[in-house]
């Protein structure tokens, strides 16, 4: 007897400690495979999407997009515009405050407002129209502008790189070409810089002081309600390995998956697969308007004719569900979408292509093509388009190299013989490329202003400013139209295709919201 | 003998001065530049030149080279262009995974392919030998990366032993820690079993054909003490040269295998610095390569007086 009451004794105190253990193990822990690896922290000193992401998780914004596109008010309670549409008031909601527990005021938002002006696009020309800034108290300020300018709120509330993420002021205050290392910021997650191992893994833990917005999460906005007590970026660079590591349970979540990889995810019962990103992504065939022959707007509008869409998207993404065919400059399912000024281009009319260069005289012109090789989306493109000029008439020399000699050498103004380009392929996201003032590929700004290969067209610049100072949807729209029109005959890229990027994520993972950015609030970890 | 060790380490000066020449030059000569990938899409050109100013690659090479030796003389190896932090920081952090990858890896290869090679060796042409060698050739011609997708497919998907990826600290404790690192050292320790092995039978069948062995047979010397303490012994200085040499292409094939199995370690540190002209890193992970390349074939030096006495320095 006394036997079995020490055992039964022994029996509870193991099971006491088994409880305890697993309590103590019942951390909720989110495990994503991120689509790069995060290599620095700022992210209004960087504009790569990494750190943008990383942004969302510790840093909060002061409009936001949701779901359907439509900006709302986030860190923002209740704003105002004067009669006279030149002052716009701000006032912070309840509740806010930075991760060392202080309370978020009108002044950090002021600070962390103009360093975001000094690197961003939008955030450039929001500057130029606005004459001042203003706390009126704590949590109140004003944004006075120069005149009426329409994009006050969308800029405010940008998606995507950069971001006008809010910071605390002496954080705001650092020169904005110089990176911030602490990160103190006020969103739902806080950074453990000490656990972040740069290659490897980033960690962050819920911040239990955040106040989320009582509406639904909904895109950027709404209540962001963390319900995991910690998420962990787990950065795989081998997709093999990747795709490995979800189907053992491993990781939770793989934000990017490989295109080749999909049929085998789609194919195993624990793992889900689907597209978040409404937008998706496009591609962006971009010529040299500096130098023969695409400096001719005829033999740009030849290449227009002869690209095929269908063909580029077959060879980057193959799966007809993860790709359409789309002609619009700023995307199709935004609210830009536009079928303007199309004269039947990008369907692959090689006869009528060959016709036009004739007509320009550039037949048998030299194409210096640089192919970026360790890319494999645009390493596809650059293969699709050598063969497209190949057989329109071009005498093609192809480039091979990295991306990153890529960057460096399509800063080249000089002529292709002196180290200069005609071609090169990129892609933005639709949540970048969906505007006038954010979709940087369709300026015509010229050597000056406009994005590598420095397009040059008056009309388009006026059209985009009209657009951004406009704030009548009906009157938008027909800019839009205009836009687009002139946009085609200019061709400041041929645009290869519009694409869906899925993830992939553990069935039983719940709250995944649909958005061009992945956030990792509202989603509930399943017992494994 | 001491005078040779510190003649042959202070040899390494010169040698690793050329090398960090050569990384530096090559490096600064190659197309590419941090400040315009840091700059972003939407970067004035003003904003790039502030950027290379603010990291001084606007100064002259002379300046940057000389600077960077001086900050190395002092044991600062610089910081980070992309993640702002010190390179030797990010290099202690990455150095565990990949010293523990290349010792498993070595102790592992060299404990199964000596035997392998005697045994080869001692059955020469024989059913045994073949077995041994067309081991040795797959070895050879596998691909590191199709062993591991491999071994992860048959260990860790369908029996469940090992996890697929990741690196546990030994700080973790041991099992952990051998979970995490058996596969990538088998996956890895294959091409240098058989490069090993290979090495082994060769010299071992030389050493077989010597008088002394032939005398030592005559006088009864048993099988065993005869391979392991006339042959293998006399036999070891060119398996020990190449376990020397083995260590430079070990760290050729850390970079895969890291990259396979998700090991954060140096090699993923060096490819990730390379794609972004991260050139403080690319440096200091170079820098400290070679200079583990020149101390192991220093130790493989001296070890040879130990293996044969009639080697003396």
């Amino acid at each position: 007897m006394r036997y079995l009451s020490t055992l039964a004794k022994g029996i509870g105190i193991a099971a006491v400690a088994a409880a305890m253990l697993s309590a103590a193990s019942a951390e909720k822990v989110l495990r994503i495979v991120p689509h790069a690896d995060l290599k620095n922290v700022d992210p209004i000193w960087t504009t790569a999407y990494i750190t943008r992401n990383h942004g969302y998780m510790v840093y909060d914004t002061l409009f936001a997009v949701d779901e359907k596109g439509h900006v709302q008010p986030q860190m923002v309670g209740k704003y105002s515009l004067s009669d006279d549409k030149l002052t716009w008031t701000f006032t912070l909601r309840d509740g806010l405050k930075w991760h060392d527990g202080t309370p978020v005021t009108s002044e950090d938002c002021i600070s962390s407002i103009k360093r975001w002006g000094k690197r961003d696009g939008a955030g450039q020309k929001l500057m130029d129209f606005t004459a001042d800034m203003k706390a009126v108290d704590a949590k109140t300020f004003t944004l006075t502008l120069k005149e009426p300018y329409g994009w006050v709120i969308d800029s405010l509330g940008k998606i995507s790189s950069n971001t006008p993420f809010m910071m605390q002021k002496k954080y705001a205050e650092t020169d904005a070409f110089t990176q911030v290392t602490e990160i103190v910021g006020s969103g739902p997650f806080k950074f453990v810089k000490e656990q972040w191992v740069p290659g490897s893994k980033v960690v962050y833990v819920k911040n239990t002081d955040y106040v989320p917005r009582s509406e639904p999460a909904s895109g950027a906005a709404g209540g962001k309600v963390v319900k995991v007590d910690r998420v962990e970026w787990v950065y795989i660079p081998d997709p093999a390995t990747t795709m490995n590591a979800l189907a053992n349970g491993e990781v939770d979540l793989w934000e990017t998956p490989a295109p080749d990889m999909l049929p085998l995810m789609k194919a195993n019962p624990n793992i889900e697969v689907a597209v978040i990103d409404p937008l998706g992504t496009q591609g962006w065939l971009r010529m040299n308007h500096l130098h023969p022959p695409f400096d001719n707007p005829k033999v740009r509008q030849a290449v227009q004719m002869a690209v095929k869409q269908e063909t580029y998207m077959q060879a980057l993404v193959g799966d007809p569900q993860y790709y359409r065919t789309c002609k619009a400059f700023y995307m199709c399912g935004s609210p830009q979408e536009s079928t303007a000024g199309d004269k039947g281009y990008l369907e692959g009319n090689m006869a009528k292509a060959k016709e036009m260069l004739k007509e320009a005289g550039a037949v048998g012109a030299k194409v210096v093509l640089m192919q970026s090789t360790d890319i494999p989306l645009l390493n596809n493109a650059a293969l699709v388009t050598a063969q497209i000029l190949r057989d329109l008439g071009f005498n093609v020399e192809m480039q091979a190299m990295d991306w990153s000699t890529l960057t460096s050498r399509r800063a080249k103004k000089e002529p292709p013989e002196q180290g200069g380009w005609n071609v090169f392929h990129t892609y933005t996201t639709g949540a970048d490329a969906q505007t006038p003032v954010t979709n940087i590929g369709t300026s015509g700004g010229g050597v000056e202003r406009a994005w590598f290969g420095w397009p040059t067209d008056e009309k388009v610049e006026k059209l985009r400013d009209a657009w951004a100072r406009e704030s009548d949807p009906a009157k938008k729209k027909e800019l839009i139209d205009e836009l687009q029109a002139q946009l085609f005959e200019v061709v400041p890229f041929a645009n290869y295709g519009q694409w869906f990027q899925p993830m992939a994520w553990r069935k039983g993972l719940k709250g995944v919201l649909v958005s061009p950015v992945p956030f990792f609030w509202n989603i509930e970890v399943a017992e494994k | 003998m001491y005078a040779y060790i510190i003649r042959r380490v202070l040899s390494t000066i010169p040698v690793m001065a050329v090398v960090a020449v050569f990384v530096f030059l090559l490096l600064y000569l190659t197309p590419g530049d941090p400040a315009v990938v840091i700059a972003g899409d939407y970067a004035r050109p003003e904003d790039i030149e502030r950027i290379r100013e603010q990291l001084g690659l606007n100064k002259p090479l002379y300046v940057q080279f000389f600077t960077w030796v001086g900050n190395v003389f002092t044991g600062d190896l610089g910081i980070s262009i992309f993640s702002n932090m010190p390179v030797l920081k990010l290099i202690g952090q990455r150095l565990e995974p990949t010293l523990a990858l290349a010792i498993c890896t070595m102790i592992f290869a060299v404990v199964v392919a000596v035997p392998m090679g005697v045994l080869a060796a001692w059955k020469a042409h024989t059913w045994v030998d073949r077995v041994v060698m067309i081991f040795a050739v797959l070895g050879f011609s596998a691909p590191v990366f199709v062993i591991g997708y491999l071994l992860m497919w048959v260990f860790s998907l369908n029996l469940g032993w090992f996890p697929v990826q990741g690196y546990k600290p030994i700080a973790e404790g041991l099992g952990p820690f051998f979970a995490s690192i058996a596969l990538p050292t088998i996956a890895l320790g294959l091409v240098y079993i058989a490069l090993i092995a290979r090495m082994t039978r060769a010299s071992v069948m030389e050493v077989l054909t010597e008088d002394y062995v032939r005398t030592a047979r005559a006088k009864g010397v048993n099988n065993r003490t005869l391979l392991m303490r006339h042959a293998l012994k006399n036999a070891s200085v060119p398996i020990v040269t190449i376990i020397g040499v083995g260590v430079a292409l070990l760290i050729g094939g850390v970079v895969v295998t890291e990259s396979v199995f998700n090991i954060p370690g140096l090699g993923r540190l060096t490819i990730d610095a390379v794609l972004r002209r991260d050139y403080p890193v690319i440096q200091g992970v170079i820098l400290i390569f070679s200079g583990i390349y020149v101390m192991v074939n220093l130790l493989i030096d001296l070890s040879y007086s130990l293996l044969d006495p009639r080697i003396r320095y």
